[in-house]
């Protein structure tokens, strides 16, 4: 049994500010989805999630990430499709459902006005359970706070609330645990820290579903879901998804990187080329093309101490070359 | 004769023992460093290290507790109101007004520059053409997707010419072709002459910056171009350099 399974969802939201489709999967000119509506190409998503599994929904704003993790916890319902966690049908059993998940929202919902330990305690009794009782669970996440534990939740730190907030949805033992981009804005030595505890939560069990804007990473989850415009561009483990890149991609360098960018643009060989921090990456579409060639080519441009080498795509590469397909 | 000494002559920002404190917490402690004209200045740090705090200072929006600063030829601390007017701020929560239109926009932006209208009027249609805005022009902010948001933003903080613009956490959110193209404006904006002091947490555009500075506990740890910080700690990459220097914070704030 899939801890996560999706089949087909679709959910539009009519959105009075920009008038506008916003949500997941097939989509109407009204935003409604009515059930003789013909889906046009574009269907509803489908993903599952082994029992155990990091999976990871990577995406900017505005892709449908919210909308999944809403479904799947209950929230809303889909327009179409169908969806089960633990295999307990999203619709009809969504009491089974809540009590076996943990889900950390991705704007920070713990009570502000409660201090650290009665926000814990809090849920440990919704849950039926005792901070006792599962403390083994949440040690090595929470000890990192316990020694604020009479501050109030509003007054502490971004990377503090992080930590209480996945404290708190972790109390009552879940079987799965949703985390709804927890690292946004976090600086990247504690994203760091927290996907080290997320692969902990992992051997014990916990299958993980969570989002993120940060393409780097990818590379800690066991699958991932590229997504963009309420649609996957592709599910897979991240290093097939590397594999399937079909260009040659090159790394380029020189002393100025600006005019670099122009000129390696201009080039007619050249599919097309990004800043990838102090190196520009160049997909070309013509096996003929060589590095000594393209060496010529900047050469008569100007450029000075080139190098050029041929490197393996990351995730954001492939991310950008399937977005334009 | 002796020369000329020009206002504003190379140096754009600076920022001499800068220091705030809130009661016993010290935010930003010392922090002394220059920035040239036409610079993109990276100004990186964890959560909780300070920047925002001196950031905020810089923009005349707090008074330090010590030190001293000049931003744009102006001093932060007596000269508030002359510093805002020649600086743009953009922040990850765009001062864009949804229920406005874009030219809207930036004409009440350039109003309260000061701007004529003529001038206005003018480098309104500049702007939509260099952002490609042709069907844009008369749509409500509100409705503009996210990367469109951002591009309007930017140009709007430097709408009215500042010689000097802040940009915190400027790129958040969008998908990486747009934060990209976004990047390659910013470039624009310093090839013509612009300063650019941003904030970001995503360490490839770390890259991208002419020189960049690492706060750790309200103090500046590291202050250098890319290349020469990466040899200096012997990394790979910024994201390296940042996760040595990051590591070495006591503050238990973050």
């Amino acid at each position: 049994m899939y801890a996560i399974e999706v089949k087909n969802i679709s959910k539009n939201y009519f959105s009075k500010e920009s008038g506008k489709f916003a949500g997941i999967g097939e989509r109407t000119e009204s935003g409604v989805i009515s059930d003789t509506s013909i889906p046009s190409g574009v269907g509803g998503i489908s993903f599952d999630v082994d029992e155990g599994e990091i999976f990871g929904i990577i995406g900017p704003d505005g892709a449908g990430k919210t909308t999944i993790f809403r479904i799947l916890t209950t929230l809303i319902l889909p327009d179409k499709g169908s969806a089960s966690v633990n295999g307990f049908d999203v619709v009809n059993e969504y009491k089974e459902i809540r009590n076996r998940v943990g889900y950390m929202p991705g704007r920070f919902s713990l009570y502000q006005d409660l201090t650290v330990e009665e926000n814990l305690n809090f849920f440990a009794t919704v849950f039926n359970t005792t901070i006792a009782e599962n403390y083994e669970l949440i040690k090595d996440i929470y000890q990192q706070i316990e020694p604020f534990k009479n501050r109030r939740a509003g007054k502490l730190s971004g990377g503090m609330k992080q930590k209480l907030a996945l404290s708190c949805a972790l109390i009552h033992k879940p079987s799965v645990l949703f985390l709804d981009e927890p690292t946004t804005g976090v600086d990247p030595v504690s994203r760091k820290e927290f996907w080290g505890m997320l692969k902990k939560l992992k051997v014990q069990g916990i299958t993980i579903l969570v989002s993120t804007p940060y393409m780097d990473e990818a590379g800690l989850c066991d699958r991932i879901g590229l997504i963009q415009n309420g649609q996957f561009l592709k599910i897979d483990t991240p290093e097939n998804i590397i594999k399937q890149y079909e260009n040659i991609l090159w790394a380029v360098q020189s002393d100025s990187m600006y005019n670099l960018l122009k000129d390696l643009r201009e080039n007619e060989m050249t599919r097309n080329c990004f800043a990838f921090g102090d190196k520009h990456h160049v997909s070309i579409d013509h096996p003929e093309f060589t590095v000594a060639g393209l060496n010529d080519y900047l050469l008569k441009k100007g450029h000075t101490h080139i190098e050029i080498s041929e490197i393996e795509p990351t995730i954001e590469d492939c991310f950008m070359k399937l977005s334009q397909n | 004769m002796d020369t000329i000494i020009q206002h504003n002559s190379g140096k754009v920002i600076s920022a001499d023992n800068l220091t705030k404190k809130f009661g016993h917490f010290t935010a930003v402690d010392h922090i002394s460093f220059e920035v040239e004209r036409g610079e993109i200045f990276g100004f990186l740090g964890a959560n909780g290290a300070g920047k925002t705090t001196a950031m905020r200072m810089l923009c005349g929006l707090s008074i330090p507790s010590e030190g001293k600063g000049t931003v744009a030829g102006f001093d932060i601390e007596d000269q508030t109101e002359l510093v805002k007017k020649n600086i743009g701020y953009m922040s990850q929560k765009f001062s864009l007004y949804n229920d406005l239109r874009v030219w809207e926009n930036i004409e009440l932006f350039g109003g309260i520059y000061g701007m004529t209208d003529k001038n206005i009027k003018e480098k309104t249609d500049e702007l939509m053409e260099v952002l490609n805005f042709g069907n844009e022009r008369n749509k409500l902010v509100g409705s503009l997707p996210l990367g469109f948001k951002q591009k309007l933003a930017f140009s709007v903080s430097i709408f009215h010419n500042p010689q000097v613009v802040f940009l915190d956490e400027p790129s958040g959110g969008v998908d990486p072709i747009t934060r990209r193209q976004f990047w390659e404006l910013i470039y624009d904006a310093t090839s013509k002459g612009i300063t650019v002091f941003v904030t970001t947490h995503y360490m490839d555009e770390a890259e991208y910056c002419n020189r960049v500075s690492i706060m750790v506990d309200g103090r500046i740890e590291a202050l250098d171009s890319p290349k020469n910080l990466k040899k200096q700690f012997n990394a790979g990459s910024m994201d390296e350099v940042f996760q040595q220097l990051a590591r070495k914070s006591t503050r238990k704030a973050d």
